[in-house]
């Protein structure tokens, strides 16, 4: 009989399940492919499920696209996130920065003994293409115990070109460690841009206590993508894993990713007119004051109980037909699910048992945890 | 802590139907985030509850009573 030689467990082997990040891969979008933002309008967005962009402080002039797109560094048909400046900023104002970032539940960092004594490294890797040339900073943050932070920095050597980066973070023994609960355990910062207050603080290079807007962004020394009309930045395929070694990146099934996306944020269409949306309950529309009380069970336990909004929804009944919606609330909102209530509403003047339905492809209700 | 950054214009106590004798409490926060209508649970966890928390500690933002 043959014999195989077996390598004890742990010696040598990559095991699965090691990226700290979610969607990675940025191939969910569940909050849309693109959305415009701007100084006088949304400065805080999602595209790309779990990973978010903002501007900080006052900007005057800036807008532009944040936006999931088909271009990778590896795959014809891959997903990256992409930021395209619109109108660029005239000049950088010293509270002004801007950046991309993934915020990790506190609950899956217990493992890098953050605070502790034997704190493990943690090692970054991803791929990044710009139309900005320079050095760019990207750090952690951490808001638990002792606010810490801890930024590297990073080049764009060629423009337009996808460039691979792999930074190792040495474990944290100071601050207090993050607790273990459902808040954010650590910011992961990608800085496009800083103004001469967001850094000079001293972050650059070694975990310190937050000691400010000038610790931020320290090292940033471009600010070129926030005031060049049209430049572009783009990342994909993120790795965050144990250890000072950065290993092949993990691709995981897509199922898996949307069950991990679904805990911060689920968006349910209806699909098309009239048809019922997933998770709501029947109700009675009571005729005598325009009201029906519904629920929405969630397809997974969210982080935290989520925020509530819709879209062209209306009460649709099997035996009456419509009745138009004059608001729709959420109350008695749980991480599992909500109680709706409808008011204002019109049609039938019977009591019947009604649906929340679509009024067309883009009827949608959402709930949001996100960090 | 920093901030999460978004415009509020609105805030409004929400409160379900009271059932017989039961005192009706408020439940959610109806708010207008970014131009979007949303019903908020009344959670620190929720980012949107903390900087309407945030927002009325700083005085600049006041939250309707409920109807």
């Amino acid at each position: 009989m043959a014999l195989t030689k077996l390598r004890p467990a742990g010696q040598g082997f990559v095991n699965g399940n090691r990226n700290l990040f979610i969607n990675g891969a940025m191939q969910m979008a569940q909050h849309g492919t693109s959305k415009a933002m701007a100084h006088d309008g949304n400065t805080s967005v999602y595209v790309v499920d779990r990973f978010t962009m903002a501007f900080g402080g006052t900007h005057e002039q800036l807008d532009g696209t944040y936006a999931q797109v088909a271009d990778h560094p590896l795959s014809a048909n891959g997903k990256s996130l992409k930021w395209t400046t619109g109108t660029a900023e005239s000049s950088y104002d010293a509270d002004e920065y801007l950046y991309v970032a993934q915020k990790i539940e506190a609950q899956n960092l217990q493992s890098i003994n953050n605070g502790n004594s034997n704190a493990v490294p943690i090692t970054l890797s991803f791929y990044v293409k710009s139309s900005v040339t320079g050095t760019f900073a990207l750090g952690i943050y951490k808001e638990d115990s002792t606010t810490r932070i801890f930024n590297r920095t990073y080049a764009i050597s060629s423009a337009n070109t996808w460039e691979k980066k792999t930074i190792t973070f040495a474990g944290d023994t100071s601050g207090g460690g993050i607790v273990n609960d459902n808040g954010a355990g650590f910011w992961i910062n990608w800085h496009l841009a800083a103004g001469s207050n967001a850094k000079g603080g001293g972050s650059n290079g070694a975990w310190k206590n937050y000691g400010g807007l000038s610790d931020w962004a320290d090292g940033q020394a471009t600010n070129a993508i926030a005031t060049t009309g049209g430049a572009t930045w783009q990342l994909a395929q993120c790795q965050l894993e144990e250890g000072d070694v950065a290993t092949q990146f993990e691709n995981e099934d897509l199922g898996t990713t949307l069950r991990k996306c679904h805990r911060y944020f689920q968006k349910v269409f209806a699909g098309a007119d009239n048809r019922y949306l997933a998770g709501t309950s029947p109700n009675i529309f009571w005729n005598a004051t325009n009201t029906d009380n519904g629920g929405i069970t969630f397809v997974e336990t969210m982080r935290a109980a989520p925020s509530f909004s819709y879209n062209a929804l209306k009460l649709r009944s099997p035996y009456a037909g419509d009745y138009t919606i004059g608001s729709l609330t959420a109350n008695a909102i749980t991480v599992n699910g909500l109680t709706t209530t409808t008011a204002g509403s019109s049609g039938s003047s019977n009591e019947r048992v009604v649906y929340l339905a679509g009024t067309g492809t883009s009827s949608y209700y959402e709930i949001d945890a996100e960090l | 802590m920093r901030s999460y950054s978004v415009n509020i214009t609105k805030a409004k106590y929400l409160k379900p139907r009271a059932i017989g004798d039961e005192p009706s409490v408020n439940s959610a926060i109806l708010a207008t985030i970014d131009s979007t209508e949303m019903s908020i649970p009344l959670d620190p966890a929720n980012r949107h509850y903390a900087e309407i928390m945030r927002q009325v500690a700083a005085g600049t933002l006041t939250i309707e009573d409920a109807d």
